[in-house]
């Protein structure tokens, strides 16, 4: 009976999305005030119709349920309670519902938060979030309902898959979601812009903190993701290229460059165009990441059902929100849209620049992700398109934009003169050229070039952020003071910078230093690799809640001094019968020391695989870095609702120096 | 011209000279990093690739793995039901690597016949079937000349 209510909140809240939709739409468009008024209300009663649904899922799992067939495909008595709740959205149909629970998360803290905007203007926005709900919710209900009922039930459910049976898995998909979905609202915010004819800088204003916290999301999904790959997937990779990741990575890449080109449209009213098309061309390829991955096209741990059906209903979706946005910006777009000037040497243009080169970078990897599908659909080959090509192409697109965005950092808006910018970065290239030769001497071992030229750009960029610091603080009469007292929008820039060359630093030294083995040792045997010994000591089995383990004990010794002791273990999962490998890892700063246990071989060995991986926590501690940084960014004073920021004006005025 | 229309003139020169130059680059770094996939039947035929990478897929026959003592190198044949190709790969084999299981092989073809990997494929599920394997056995089910597979 309870899962029949579920299936029931489930088809109110299409219909009242299907009102939330229109109405609000035709009141805006017309002007009747009290047809916008049904905006708010119809937005928050959605939520919480899905919210109900959300926690009658919830219920099902936890009583084990096995008359709901979700459950019972996802779940089994013998399943720890922790994953009990994130197999919620551990498989094709939840994680449906949870992305449509975030939207309308979404939409009801834009109702929240809609003060600073025009009556008329939200309520478009919350129509057009509206509209998305829709195709989501009937996606649902017509083609995945979590909720069907499998009769007869059976007695015990077919498990989690085991891959998904970790911690970092639980928050993972709810944080990518997240982020996701949270594109929606800079989406909704563009066709609104769109119908409306312009955009004011109020309105721009508005929607930055919209935009910075779904990067936000999206950048501590990506990194949780590579962390998840790195030590559950048992062969030390953290990223792969794969078409799951790279989906998750495009609206990555156009979220950065929104968020830069709308700081540009807010404070001095230029691009408006690439901000309206990027902020559009984000959300298409959140959807389209949606497509890939929950589609079947891709076979991967994330793709659940090859029900040709969903992906078909995903790829009408796509197409009608990509063609119809299209129309709409071709028809509305470039007539309604000019504005500001600037010269060819300003900061403007090198943020043009940057957020071109991340539209660029964003299409190689569309190319290499879309044309191995595309060729297959067609029946023209199978083919693949391998790691090196993206390694050679992204960093050969990311050097020029790492060049320019030190540049940028430094220049002034409006104009700038070559002479000043030269002699002005001077300082920070002989600082990054000194701190490269210093690290590189510092990381020994054999020379490499890439590897100097990595960290260089990496230097270059924490140069000029923080001589950028310097001459913010310049000529104040308390330099250290006023640190603590710059626009918080700039100093998120900066860490969030810091953040981005941290990253670069992780995944260059990673990359190039880093020491992978693959041994056949027996219990007594040890292996020396970068500078530790590895001592095999022996093997014990264990049974865990539902798996059985074989788990092997490594010493860790340098210089014959005891470190640490590792534990990799090999899972067996009961119900599915699937073997899984457990990684030991020792973390460290600048370093990890990873193994993890192959087969066994004849006699009492083992194939095991070692890797000495330096400065790979870097690549996480960045993407924190960053998220941290756009944290700040989003609480400057200036974004917040007018009346804040008037009394912050008022307070400001009174306090001028002289 | 008025200076306007010429600045305008050289950044859309500037702008399309970029792109022709970053699209060729990345075109030439793209088809050199494709890797086809090929069935067993096909490599037999000699439509593979010598001397460039290339996929190959099919069951692990029963039976087959062989391992070389002392050391990680593992030999197995893998077949499309109709054609068998043996594959040599040294260093760990993935969780779900088992005997009647399809798999994946990246690498190149020797001249003695034997398909070298660099890598091996076996994913996620053990009742996974990669698409390639699946329509590959198909393939060969539906057409006892040897072609390579669609």
């Amino acid at each position: 009976m309870i899962p029949e209510l579920g299936h029931f909140m489930l088809s109110l809240a299409l219909s009242v999305a299907c009102v939330q939709a229109v109405v609000p739409l035709i009141g805006a468009i017309r002007g009747h005030s009290n047809w916008i008024a049904l905006a708010t209300p119809t937005a928050r009663i959605q939520f919480f119709l899905l919210l109900a649904a959300f926690i009658i899922l919830t219920h099902a799992f936890l009583t084990n349920d096995f008359s709901v067939a979700y459950v019972a495909q996802n779940s089994n008595t013998a399943l720890p309670l922790a994953y009990r709740l994130s197999a919620v959205w551990g498989a094709h149909e939840g994680s449906l519902l949870l992305w449509v629970l975030i939207l309308s998360g979404w939409t009801y803290a834009v109702t929240i938060f809609d003060e600073g905007l025009p009556p008329r203007f939200s309520a478009l926005v919350i129509s057009v979030l509206g509209a998305v709900s829709i195709g989501f919710l009937s996606f649902m209900l017509f083609t995945s309902n979590p909720f069907n009922r499998l009769i007869p039930a059976v007695a015990d459910g077919g498990d989690l898959n085991p891959l998904l049976q970790d911690p970092g898995l639980i928050i993972h998909p709810p944080i990518l979601y997240l982020g996701y979905v949270g594109s929606s609202v800079a989406f909704a915010f563009a066709i609104a812009a769109l119908i409306q004819g312009r955009i004011t800088a109020q309105a721009a204003r508005w929607i930055r903190p919209w935009a910075i916290a779904t990067w936000i999301f999206l950048t501590l999904g990506i990194a949780l993701g590579s962390w998840w790959a790195y030590y559950e997937l048992g062969w030390g990779g953290w990223w792969f290229w794969d078409p799951v990741e790279n989906a998750s990575f495009m609206p990555w890449l156009l979220g950065t460059a929104l968020i830069h080109s709308l700081a540009v449209t807010e404070k001095r009213g230029a691009f408006k165009n690439w901000t309206v098309l990027l902020a559009l061309a984000t959300f298409a390829l959140s959807l389209l990441g949606t497509f890939l991955v929950r589609s079947g096209v891709l076979t991967s741990v994330h793709a659940f059902a090859t029900d040709p059906g969903r992906g078909i209903f995903i790829l009408a979706l796509l197409g009608t929100v990509i063609g119809g946005s299209l129309i709409l910006y071709a028809w509305r777009g470039p007539s309604t849209f000019a504005g500001g000037n600037y010269e060819p040497i300003s900061r403007e243009v090198f943020l043009l620049l940057n957020s071109s080169l991340l539209a660029v970078a964003t299409a190689t990897v569309l190319l290499g992700t879309l044309y191995p599908l595309a060729l297959e659909a067609l029946g023209l080959g199978k083919i693949s398109v391998g790691p090196p090509y993206f390694n050679v192409v992204f960093s050969a697109v990311m050097l020029p934009l790492i060049a320019i965005l030190g540049i940028g950092q430094f220049s002034r808006w409006k104009s700038d003169s070559p002479q000043r910018l030269v002699q002005r970065l001077a300082y920070p290239f002989s600082a990054a050229v000194a701190a490269t030769a210093i690290m590189m001497i510092m990381l020994g071992g054999q020379k490499v070039i890439a590897a100097g030229v990595g960290i260089g750009f990496a230097m270059w960029v924490i140069a000029t952020t923080l001589f950028g610091i310097r001459e913010r603080c310049h000529g104040r009469r308390h330099p250290w003071f006023i640190i603590f007292n710059l626009p918080r929008a700039f100093v998120g820039q900066c860490i969030a910078h810091i953040g981005f060359a941290c990253t670069i630093i992780g995944v260059v030294v990673t990359s190039f230093y880093s020491i992978d083995e693959h041994q056949r040792l027996a219990p007594g045997d040890s292996a020396e690799i970068g500078g530790y010994e590895f001592l095999f000591v022996g093997l014990r089995t264990y049974t865990g809640p539902n798996y059985q383990s074989t788990e092997g004990n490594f010493e860790l010794r340098r210089d014959g001094r005891f470190i640490t002791t590792l534990k990799p273990e090999k899972r067996l999962y009961h119900v599915r019968n699937m073997p899984m490998t457990e990684a030991g890892i020792a973390p460290g700063f600048t370093r990890d020391l990873y193994v993890s246990l192959g087969e066994p071989l004849e006699g009492n060995a083992w194939s095991v695989r070692m890797h000495f991986k330096p400065f790979v926590r870097w690549i996480w501690l960045g993407a924190l870095l960053m998220a941290c940084g756009g944290f700040i960014a989003m609480f400057d004073t200036r974004l917040r609702s007018p009346k804040a920021v008037r009394t912050v004006a008022i307070i400001k005025a009174s306090n001028v120096d002289p | 011209m008025t200076p306007k229309r010429k600045k305008r003139l050289v950044t859309a020169a500037l702008i399309l000279t970029g792109g022709t130059v970053a699209a060729a680059l990345i075109l030439t770094a793209f088809e050199k990093n494709l890797m086809y996939f090929y069935s067993p039947s096909a490599v037999i035929a000699g439509e593979a690739p010598t001397g460039r990478k290339f996929r190959v897929g099919g069951l692990v026959v029963n039976g087959s793995v062989k391992r070389i003592p002392r050391s990680l190198t593992v030999e197995f044949t893998i077949s499309d039901t109709v054609h068998e190709v043996t594959v040599e790969y040294e260093g760990i084999l993935p969780d779900l690597f088992r005997e009647g299981q399809g798999i994946v092989a990246h690498g190149k073809s020797r001249s003695d016949g034997i398909f070298e990997a660099s890598e091996v494929l076996a994913k996620h599920d053990e009742n996974y079937m990669p698409p390639e394997v699946a329509s590959a056995l198909a393939a060969a089910k539906s057409n006892t000349t040897p072609e390579r597979s669609q």
